[in-house]
């Protein structure tokens, strides 16, 4: 169907699967930062590191399987998993530590981050393989 | 409206809004490092001026800033284009995100102070 022919609902659903994920995701958020303890920002660590193994196991899915549908992709990755991580609460975050202790979260979110997409995209490649091969 | 309600309307807006920069910067890398400066730009000066208002920080604060940024597309991005082999531009990238975002902090709430 081209764009012309789409329906006004059909135009409308990628904003509702974005709206939904994010609605979602920053409610996730804000409930991951409550259960932890303060003092070191730890609930933007855990939201960081836990959405990027997630991200990277639904982009690297989409290129090694390719299961998930395009509609999927958009509420989990664009609008949940974008949504649940941030960026601009670890920068705020970062910025009211003791230097010391900024060094530390900056280090830590960057590596643990890096990590998990690489481990997201491992985990992926290890549940994939049976098929590749069958 | 509860804290809860106002985290997630504020989310749904913000998830809306990157989406939006996504669809007119074609660039990945650069719609994400637009979302996370503007956006840490925004809750530098929310930080600075508007602490004390709970309503206000769980929808605009926690809500829409915290969901408009990205962490996770941001890391996915940066791995990315490490491993394709434009390290430089992966290191730049990552170095960008980070000095721009407190930068931006610093000077949001130095805006929300001074106006």
């Amino acid at each position: 169907m081209s764009e012309a022919e789409a329906t006004p609902l059909e135009r409308l659903k990628p904003l509702v699967l974005v709206a939904v994920g994010g609605f979602t995701g920053a409610i996730a958020r804000y409930a991951v930062a409550a259960a932890l303890p303060g003092g070191f920002p730890w609930g933007t660590l855990a939201v960081n590191v836990a959405g990027s193994f997630a991200l990277g196991v639904l982009l690297f899915e989409a290129t090694l399987t390719g299961r998930l549908s395009s509609e999927t992709r958009l509420v989990l990755g664009t609008g949940f998993l974008s949504s649940f991580t941030t960026y601009s609460t670890f920068a705020v975050q970062t910025a009211a530590l003791s230097p010391r202790w900024a060094v530390a979260n900056v280090a830590a979110n960057y590596t643990l981050g890096f990590l998990a997409v690489v481990a997201g995209r491992s985990a992926v490649r290890s549940l994939a393989a049976p098929e590749v091969a069958g | 409206m509860n804290a809860v309600l106002l985290v997630g309307v504020g989310g749904l807006l913000g998830a809306l809004s990157r989406f939006a920069v996504g669809s007119v910067v074609a660039d990945g890398r650069r719609a994400t490092l637009a979302v996370n400066l503007l956006g840490s730009l925004a809750l530098g000066a929310l930080t600075a001026r508007l602490a004390a208002d709970a309503t206000l920080v769980a929808l605009l604060g926690t809500g829409f800033c915290g969901a408009f940024t990205t962490f996770s597309s941001f890391a996915v991005e940066t791995v990315e284009s490490y491993e394709s082999g434009a390290r430089r531009a992966a290191l730049g990238n990552a170095a960008a995100n980070l000095v721009g975002a407190l930068v931006a902090v610093g000077l949001g709430g130095w805006l929300a102070t001074a106006l």
